[in-house]
């Protein structure tokens, strides 16, 4: 396992984030789970730096993935009291206790569980976005938010259209843990973004750590349209952070840049931010290359302009992603680049995604768009030859 | 990983709460049988193991003898053997991803698979691995631990892990992922038995929590509508993952929700009690249409591996059903009781079950992994090349 840029192993930051003291009102120890720490390399603190936060001088906190977006949610709760959350177990605090403590502190009315009914949970989250409120549901895995499928794409996404604005289900979102996590297999490892960035009338954001996490839900929340917010699950006790306690926003449909640089512009989003930043480090120890990382944040509708504009200063272009490739967002990305900047192009632009099979249990590590893979394409990338 | 006190007095509240539950449990609903020796045969009289919604009861009378019962002790004993022996190997880390384990509720799977013929057709969800094992699907202890441990001899050759095991040859369609999509799945496997004429009928699984799937209702409808031989089987252990039947379900009779559709609901802790109402299912789904079976039964452990199982539920709860209402125990005290069988005997058993057990382990720790071509076949059932990442730019020596 590689050691973090402040020079602690793994253990050793996990000893020194114990050691935080519990204060009147702060939240109980920080623990990661054995998943996690077996898993490849976790996630890079220099990768989670918020821009816009820059200047931000106030009280922060230690937050991990779930603590942030727990704490995002509570805030949304607290200011917003047409703000509920719903979904399957989150009255006791969710499978990944994203929702702990909510029901205790703005009760049974605001915090409940649905049954076991996917279809049900969206339609009824679509019901009372409809009339006003603001309904925060959460589907168990990004996996099972099929049977949901026909509410979230017939439904939401043309609420305010098909009324011609009449009516619309702006205060929507919906929660959903996404993603590869070690040994979730076929159906608690999914990546679904594509189906969803597909259907015109729905935003699509995905977070990449706990202080990037509370400000794009806080906004998502708070966006008056139907948001699908997937949250990097192999990160929830990971991605650890000081997070601002206050109430901040990040502007839907801005990208980030992660880190600057001339040779090659990549793209990603949620866990792959940091796979493509080990990439990048790899890269420039290795072969002097230096990699602009871009976090495009939210997928639909992507910010263009920023990726534009990198690309037509490096010149190149990869975009990486664990869903399969076909169809993947990637390719969205990869045409609207190509169109855009053909003449600044040095060589074609590469996708580095998950193999086009369903996502497999026991071959996880071969399919997952790793960095060595990362690695490999940014150097086929940089030394391409037009002859 | 310890609880903090607020959440272990937020458990105990909980539990309190769940004494609701636990009262079902010993409302007289815990059937007792009265057994009488008649020669050679045992004859069973259940008290109060039925209730039934549009249809007749399933006979209140069962005969078995000294063979039936060593072979369901066994049968049911390796179930638990195995599962056990999962549980460990998960914590052995041997074992990764998700596992869900059946005990506790040997008897469901052991009295309706007894009922059925390979040629009937069985689908269920993903407590699917005692299933696989039973003497009608014939699945072997060694070909489940394999694919739990993920290796070329599992018996999805490693790649579908436990919740993905099928056996083509007895009609077992596994090992279902997704909750509540067996079973319209179930019912279609029911249309194409009364359409090919084959006189056999499709059992469907489902849990209480995925009795609330949308989707079910679609397939009863169909299954009414069309009378397919279809036998939709509710395994209502109480607890849908962690949340109970009381909190999650508007109507908590699972045998009546197929409204139109005739129900039996049974104490499933007594294998006998739900081979009769398997039996009286089967007639009726081969003559009649469909029915539904609410099997009530219990597990001991959490939903999966990381559910302790405690925090919804008293620790009393699990160890009153476990001393009072085991069905492994039940069928043993016949045995015992009207001398079919010594302790020694019985011992015996076990000694054979353990070492078949052990066998197993043995083979899912050593059998090969599946090789890397694995990862892209049966995509389509023609070979087409897999878009992604070249193989040479993938792990080191791979594809190689």
């Amino acid at each position: 396992m590689q050691a973090s840029k402040s020079g602690l192993s793994l253990v050793g930051r996990l000893c020194r984030a114990s050691a935080v003291p519990k204060q009147a009102g702060q939240r109980r120890k920080i623990h990661t789970s054995r998943a996690t720490r077996d898993a490849a390399a976790g996630p890079v603190a220099a990768a989670m730096i918020t821009p816009e936060l820059a200047n931000y001088s106030g009280k922060t906190e230690k937050l991990n993935l779930f603590m942030s977006i727990n704490n995002a949610m509570s805030i949304a709760l607290e200011k917003d009291p047409k703000a509920v959350v719903f979904g399957e177990d989150v009255a006791f605090g969710g499978v990944f206790r994203a929702a702990i403590g909510l029901r205790e502190k703005f009760g049974k009315d605001r915090v409940f569980n649905t049954p076991l009914c996917e279809q049900g949970i969206a339609a009824f989250a679509i019901g009372m976005a409809a009339v006003g409120a603001t309904p925060i549901a959460e589907i168990q895995f990004a996996d099972y938010i099929f049977p949901a499928f026909d509410q979230i794409v017939n439904e939401a996404a043309k609420y305010r259209y098909r009324s011609g604005g009449e009516f619309n289900v702006g205060g929507l979102t919906f929660r959903s843990p996404y993603g590869a996590v070690g040994h979730g297999g076929h159906y608690h490892s999914q990546s679904p973004e594509a189906y969803f960035c597909h259907t015109p009338g729905l935003k699509v954001v995905v977070p990449s750590g706990p202080t990037e996490a509370k400000g794009l839900l806080l906004a998502s929340i708070r966006d008056p349209n139907p948001v699908l917010y997937f949250e990097p699950k192999v990160m929830y006790r990971s991605a650890v952070q000081e997070v601002p306690v206050e109430d901040y926003e990040i502007p839907l449909g801005k990208a980030r840049i992660v880190r600057e640089g001339k040779d090659i512009t990549m793209v990603g989003w949620g866990t792959q931010i940091h796979v493509l930043y080990r990439a990048a480090e790899m890269a420039q120890k290795e072969l002097g290359i230096s990699c602009e990382l871009i976090d495009l944040r939210t997928l639909a509708p992507w910010d263009v302009d920023t990726v534009v504009a990198s690309v037509k200063k490096t010149g190149r272009l990869l975009i990486s992603h664990e869903a399969p490739k076909t169809v993947g967002l990637a390719a969205e990305i990869c045409s609207t680049a190509q169109e855009k900047c053909f003449p600044y192009l040095e060589a074609p632009i590469a996708r580095v995604c998950g193999y086009d099979t369903p996502f497999p249990l026991i071959f996880e590590k071969f399919y997952n768009p790793d960095e060595l893979k990362n690695f490999e394409a940014i150097k086929k990338t940089v030394q391409y030859d037009f002859s | 990983m310890a609880l903090s006190i607020r959440s272990r007095v937020l458990a105990q509240t909980v539990a309190k709460r769940r004494g609701a539950a636990s009262m079902r449990l010993n409302r007289g609903y815990a059937s007792a049988a009265k057994e009488t020796l008649e020669g050679d045969k045992l004859r069973l009289e259940f008290e109060g193991a039925y209730k039934t919604h549009k249809c007749e009861s399933p006979s209140l009378v069962a005969y078995t003898n000294k063979q039936e019962l060593l072979d369901y002790y066994r049968e049911m004993q390796l179930m638990r053997r195995m599962e056990v022996a999962a549980d460990q190997m998960y914590k052995q880390k041997l074992i990764r991803g998700f596992l869900h384990l059946y005990i506790g509720q040997e008897a469901v799977a052991s009295g309706l698979e007894s009922v059925l013929t390979k040629e009937d057709h069985v689908i269920t969800a993903y407590r699917d691995h005692a299933h696989m094992i039973s003497r009608r699907c014939g699945g072997t202890v060694k070909e489940v631990l394999a694919e739990l441990t993920g290796r070329i001899t599992g018996c999805s050759k490693g790649k579908g892990g436990s919740m993905h095991m099928y056996k083509a040859d007895a009609n077992f369609w596994g090992g279902n992922g997704i909750v509540g999509a067996q079973v319209p799945v179930g019912a279609g496997l029911a249309l194409a038995q009364k359409y090919l004429k084959t006189g056999r009928v499709s059992m469907s699984y489902m849990g209480d929590g995925a009795a609330n799937q949308g989707q079910n209702f679609e397939a009863y409808n169909m299954a009414m509508l069309w009378k397919l031989p279809a036998i939709f089987v509710v395994e209502n252990n109480l607890y849908g993952m962690g949340t109970s039947v009381e909190r999650a379900s508007a109507a908590k009779e699972f045998y009546t929700r197929g409204d139109y559709m005739p129900g039996i609901q049974v104490d499933a802790m007594d294998v006998f009690a739900v081979r009769e109402a398997g039996k009286a299912a089967v007639k009726h789904a081969q003559t009649t249409g469909p029915i539904l079976i609410e099997a009530v039964t219990y597990r001991y452990q959490g939903h999966s591996m990381s559910d302790p199982g405690t925090t919804y539920r008293s620790r009393d709860e699990i160890q009153k059903v476990r001393e009072t209402r085991d069905c492994i125990e039940k069928v043993k005290g016949r045995l015992l009781r009207h001398s079919f069988a010594t302790e020694a005997d019985i011992a015996a058993i076990d000694k054979e079950i353990k070492v078949i057990v052990d066998e197993a382990v043995e083979f899912a720790k050593t059998s090969p992994e599946p090789p890397l071509a694995e990862l892209w076949t049966n995509v389509y059932a023609e070979d087409v090349p897999v878009r992604g990442v070249e193989a040479a730019l993938s792990y080191p020596g791979a594809g190689r």
